[in-house]
Formats: C-alpha cells, structure tokens, sequence
C-alpha cells in the first residue's frame, strides 16, 4: 500500500513553543514540556554556553587547535541528548561537542580530539556516544546499524544521528535516510540547519521548500522546529524518539538555528556573511529565550540562577584543568590500536620507533 | 584460530566449487554464530548473482539474510553500525568496481575505528568482493582493486585461489576481531576440488607453498595462483623445476614464507592480474628485494596487467597473465651466469 504522501508533509513553519520574548506560544501538536524540566533545561545551557565559551578561549590559549563551536545552538545540542534514555545512542558531528557532554561524556575527553592526544578520547560504549564524526554524514549510516541491530536483537534502542545542513547534501545522508526507512530502523535523524556549511549559505546548498522536505522522497516522517526555543526542541524531539521506539521508524527533524560564530577560529566569517545578519539572530538566543520566560513566570530565581553559574563554572574549571594538563603522548600508541594484535610489519615499524627513541635517550 | 575446531570433528569430503565452498563457509558460520548476518545486493531470494549466498535466506530467515537497497556506501556503513552493535556482518559488494562507492566507508571508518577509539570499537566485518577478470565481463565488473585495500592501514586483505582456502579463509575472517576485505577471484568460483568439511588451514597472513621446485619461486595470489601452477607444470617439463608460493592473504604479508622461498631458490618472479604500477606486485618485488638481496642471482620479475582500463572482453585475454608470459619472464632470470 502506498502511504499518503500528505502524512509525510513537514509543518509550513518550525514548531516554536516560546517566542522570542520569552511568551509561550500556542502549538496545535506540541504542549510546553513541564516547568521542573524546562528549568533543569535552562541550568543545562547555561553550561553548555559556558562550556562553547571555555572551549573557545582554550583555542586562543593554546590548548586546543581548533574549536567549531555550537554557541547559540546550544538548545539543539542540550535537547538532542536530553531526550534520550542511557541506553540510546547518540552520533554527534564535530560540531556536537556539547551534546555528547550532555549524553555524559567528560568534556575533556571529548575534546581529546581537537587537543590532538588522540582522535576518540572517550569510551563510546561508556554513554553510547559514538566518535565524533569529522567526514560529513558517513555517520549516519552507522547509525542506522547500530539501530537495526539493536531492532533485530528486540531491544528498545533509539539513535540520535547528527549532522548539519551541508551534510544533507552528502550521499550518505541519503543513503542513511533510505535504509532506515526500509528496515524501519529507530533512529532520530536531527539536522541542525545554521544556514552555513562553512562559507556555503543554505541557497548553494539546497532548493529544497525546507531539508525536512528531504524526508518525504525516501518516506520518512519529519518534522521542523525553532532550533533556539529549547521547549520546541523538548517536544519535537522527544516525540519523535517517542514514535522510533514505538516501532514507527525513522524521524527526521530540521532544527532552523544559526553559526553565531566563524566555522572554528581558523575561519574568517567576515569574508562571506554580514555581521548585521549575526546581530539579528542575537534576539533570538536560545538562553535569553528561556530566561524571560522562566523569569516572567517566578520559576526562575536569583538563587537558582546562582547555582546554575556556579555549576556552569565548576564544568568549566574541569575542562580548563583538563586540558591544561599535558599529557606526554606514548608513541607505542602509533601501532598498538591498527589490529587486535599487530602484524609482523607493523612490530617491526615499532622497534624501528623504540629503537630511535631509545638511541634519542642514550644522546 | 579455534573457529574450524569442533567438538567431535566429523570429515566429510566431497567436491566442492569455489562457490559452493564459500557458500558453505557462511552457512556454517551463521549456523554456529546467531550474530552472524549476511547482507547486500540480490543476496536473499535470488542468492546473489554469484550464487553465494544461495538458500541462506530460506534456512535462516530474512533478518540473517537480506537485501538492501541498492547503495554501497549504505550497506559498509550500516555494516559498520551493526558491528559497533554486537553483530558480525558479511556484506557483498555485487562486482569489484562496484564497491568504489563505499571507499570513503571503508577507508575512514572500517580501517580506522579500532585505532581511533584505542581499541574500545572493533569492527568484525567482511566486506566479500567478487573480484578480477577472466569472464568475460563488460567494463566496471572485472577491476583487481586489491592495491586500494592493502594500501589502507587497518585492513586485512585476503585472497583464496583455491575452494578449500575459500572455505577455511571466509570462516577465519568471520571470525576474525578487524575487518576483513575478501577478494573471491570470479575466474576460480567454478574450478572444483575434493575438499574435506571441516578445512583445516593455515591461518590469515599465512602464504603456503603450492608446489616445490629449486631453480625459480613463483608468487601469486588469487586467479594468478592456478596460471603460475600451470606455469610450474610446463616449466617441469622442459626440465625446469618451478616452485609455487600462494599468499593467500595480502594484508597481513607473510615476508617469512615468502622470503625463505625466495632463498631457497634465488630466482622470483611475482605473478598477479592486477596492473603492476604501484601495486602488491610491486610491492612484493620491494620487499623480498630489501630481505632477500644477497640470495637473488637475479632481479626479481613481474608479470602483471598493464596499466590501461580493464579491456572489453574480446581483448581480455591480453590483460590476463598467461603461462607464455610468465614462462618468459622466468627464461629471463639470467640463466646463463
């Protein structure tokens, strides 16, 4: 039977539950998720700001070689996490530092990565966050395995997969999107549109009505929301992690936010975008958004304030600690990890390796 | 490696193709291990174009045997989730060249996720490829792509050339921990040979001798592998004793068997289909070359593909190492000193 393609039909405009100025808006689908969770929410970014900030500082300092932050995509990167359970996965990008933090890793061993200790700095089976994925979308269809597998076994696994609006123009994502629908695999396909790949602007990058439209050639269900309305961002995802455990299949979700910031500081945003666009997203930050509303109805305290910041800058005070601390690199690491037990050649490559280090030694 | 061993091992020898062996290797790994799946394109109700993967959906259902969409990319990197996931996929790749789309796949994911988690994200994968000519297939279904995949740290490279190694080589690299790309030389799937069920094999990264001889070695690998046999035999009869060394696996290399042979004859020739141009022939020459200096009386040959697009059918035959030409390239061998 063909399905109605009516029922695969993304919303005109992104589901919002807070306007900008913080008044809560009226959604025919979604009702605003409960104030305990919308204040805990509200703590979470204000690390996850803080952390962005830290991040990015470290960068200017030294410590890391390059940071592509999410800063004012921090509701995308809190709720991606947030709605999901310990046992659900999570495929971050690069990009989705703060999200693999929010799923429990160590921010400092998420960061082994841009530090250059390592390239995966943390156990992925630990919070099933999988590596960050630096080649764009080739994520995604691991994570449809990791979920069809997952199916197979009847377990009640759902993955989050990552990417941002460039990578919606990989064949992986394509490829990912149309596997997951034939085999009905539970994963959350979350694309966070900032409107820039890089120096692209979303007009090279699709002539799509929306990149939720992309859903329905390959009849997955999708669905757009106000990436910088954390309440939206609760709702819409959480009811689609809802419907991929129910045995609904995929979901594919467009958050519309923005890159407030350069790619990572290497890159000069000055060159392709005006910086009147950037100041006009800044009514919309996702922080203030929450802060009004939560302000506006009593629940948000100067005494919770207060601990929220403190909390923000014990986290941060980790990451700095973290990764000012230098850690000597082991170069028997270089040949330890290719094979589960190395291969005549690369034993010799490594005694080449010793052997220079221990002659480096004796000078 | 203990996957061959049963409890109470029971012989049964029968003549089976290199199809038909490999067939029977999955059957039994998926059989022994519920975690084994097997998947790609037109695998399932029709088995495979090869034939492969023949009735595996009929005796283990279509959630242990599947077809997929039609994307290569899809089905490596669905692989590879379902591996992070506590499975042990088998994915086909339906014809050599048609595997270049999963490059990106296997190059920066598959070869690197054990090294880039430090070991904590194994992959137990084997990407199957039907691969090289002597077919007569059209363009883009006969490449010898083996040089990409050994030329990518993290792999392992295997290549049977006879139906008892294709056996005993698909179960070991089922088994195996790292991923495994396994290249089934097309040309050999119909040659048969006595095999007795359970194989009991060298294991991967393991070259054997095929055949003895004291004036020249003859490495091969894969479809190679029976034309430098042949070779030897032609050689045998105009007095020349030949000696065969089958590889079996590219990646790991078995510089050990390979260069104790070499010494023992001082004379190498390196038979392989592939172009030879910065290839595992090339490679090969390097390397007994570095190890084995002082033991050879003379330059090392090759007798490979020629650098050009794989030919139409009609002109494959110039492509395709031959005895001529490998009897030439051992006439070559500076007899006369």
């Amino acid at each position: 039977m063909t399905p109605d393609p009516r029922r695969l039909l993304p919303s005109a405009e992104p589901v919002s539950l807070i306007d900008p100025q913080g008044r809560a808006a009226d959604s025919p689908s979604h009702a605003l998720p409960d104030d305990a969770t919308l204040l805990r929410s509200l703590g979470s970014l204000i690390t996850a700001r803080r952390l962005n900030d830290q991040a990015y500082a470290l960068v200017r300092q030294g410590r890391l070689a390059v940071y592509p932050s999410s800063h004012g995509q921090e509701a995308c990167q809190v709720a991606a996490a947030q709605v999901l359970e310990a046992g659900d996965w999570l495929f971050p990008t690069y990009r989705d530092t703060v999200a693999a933090v929010v799923k429990g890793v160590d921010p400092v061993e998420a960061l082994s990565l841009l530090k250059g200790d390592w390239h995966c700095g943390y156990d992925p089976y630990l919070h099933h966050v999988a590596p960050h994925a630096t080649p764009l979308a080739t994520q995604l269809p691991h994570a449809v395995g990791v979920a069809h597998a997952a199916r197979l076994r009847g377990e009640p696994t759902v993955v989050m997969a990552m990417c941002g609006d460039g990578g919606t123009s990989e064949g992986d994502f394509h490829e990912a999107l149309n596997f997951a629908a034939v085999f009905q695999a539970p994963v959350v396909f979350f694309v966070q549109n900032n409107e820039y790949a890089i120096s692209v602007p979303l007009s090279r990058q699709s002539a799509a009505p929306s990149l939720a439209h992309k859903g329905i050639g390959y009849g997955v269900n999708a669905e757009r929301v106000d990436g910088n309305d954390m309440a939206a961002l609760l709702a819409v995802l959480g009811a689609a992690v809802e419907r991929a455990r129910a045995g609904e299949g995929p979901q594919l979700i467009e958050a519309h936010t923005y890159r407030m910031q350069a790619h990572t500081n290497a890159d000069d945003a000055t060159r392709y975008r005006d910086d009147a666009d950037v100041e006009a997203w800044k009514d919309r930050d996702p922080i203030q958004r929450l802060r009004a509303h939560l302000r506006e109805r009593e629940l948000f305290t100067d005494e919770i304030e207060a601990g929220f910041t403190a909390e923000a800058e014990r986290v941060a005070a980790h990451l700095r600690d973290g990764l000012n601390r230098d850690i000597e690199p082991d170069p028997e690491d270089l040949f330890a990890y290719v094979y589960a037990s190395p291969t005549p050649q690369l034993r010799e490559q490594a005694a080449l390796v010793a052997d220079e280090l221990s002659r480096e030694g004796a000078n | 490696m203990t996957v061959l061993a049963s409890p109470v091992p029971k012989t049964e020898v029968r003549s089976l193709s290199m199809a038909q062996a490999l067939n029977r290797a999955l059957r039994d790994a998926m059989a022994d291990d519920p975690s084994v799946v097997m998947f790609g394109e037109d695998v399932g109700a029709l088995g495979g174009v090869f034939r492969i993967t023949d009735g595996l959906t009929a005796e283990f259902g279509d959630n242990r045997c599947f077809d997929t969409p039609l994307a290569e990319s899809g089905i490596v990197g669905m692989a590879v989730g379902m591996a992070m996931n506590g499975m042990r996929p088998v994915v086909e790749m339906q014809f050599d060249a048609f595997s270049y789309p999963a490059f990106e796949q296997i190059a920066s994911h598959v070869a690197k996720m054990r090294n880039r988690t430090r070991g904590r994200v194994t992959l137990p994968m084997v990407i199957r490829v039907p691969y090289a000519g002597g077919i007569g297939g059209v363009e883009h279904h006969c490449d010898s792509s083996e040089a990409y995949w050994a030329h990518t740290p993290g792999l392992h490279v295997v290549a049977p050339a006879t139906p008892a190694d294709a056996y005993a080589l698909l179960r070991e690299s089922i088994a195996s921990p790292d991923p495994v790309v396994f290249l089934e030389p097309k040309k050999l799937y119909w040659s048969k040979q006595e095999v007795a069920l359970p194989v009991r094999a060298p294991g991967i990264g393991t070259a054997v001798v095929r055949r003895e001889g004291t004036d020249a070695t003859l490495i091969a690998y894969g479809p190679a592998v029976p034309v430098a046999l042949e070779a030897a035999e032609a050689a045998a009869r105009e007095g020349r004793s030949l000696q065969v060394v089958d590889l079996r696996s590219i990646v790991p290399f078995d510089d050990e068997t390979v260069c104790a042979a070499v010494r023992s004859t001082g004379r190498a020739v390196v038979v392989a289909e592939a172009s030879g141009f910065a290839s595992v022939s090339s490679e090969i020459v390097a390397r007994v070359t570095e190890r084995c200096f002082n033991s050879l009386a003379a330059p090392i040959r090759r007798v490979t593909g020629f650098d050009i697009p794989y030919p139409p059918p009609k002109l494959e035959h110039f492509q395709l190492p031959g005895v001529d030409r490998v009897l030439d390239a051992v006439d070559d061998l500076q007899w006369e000193q």
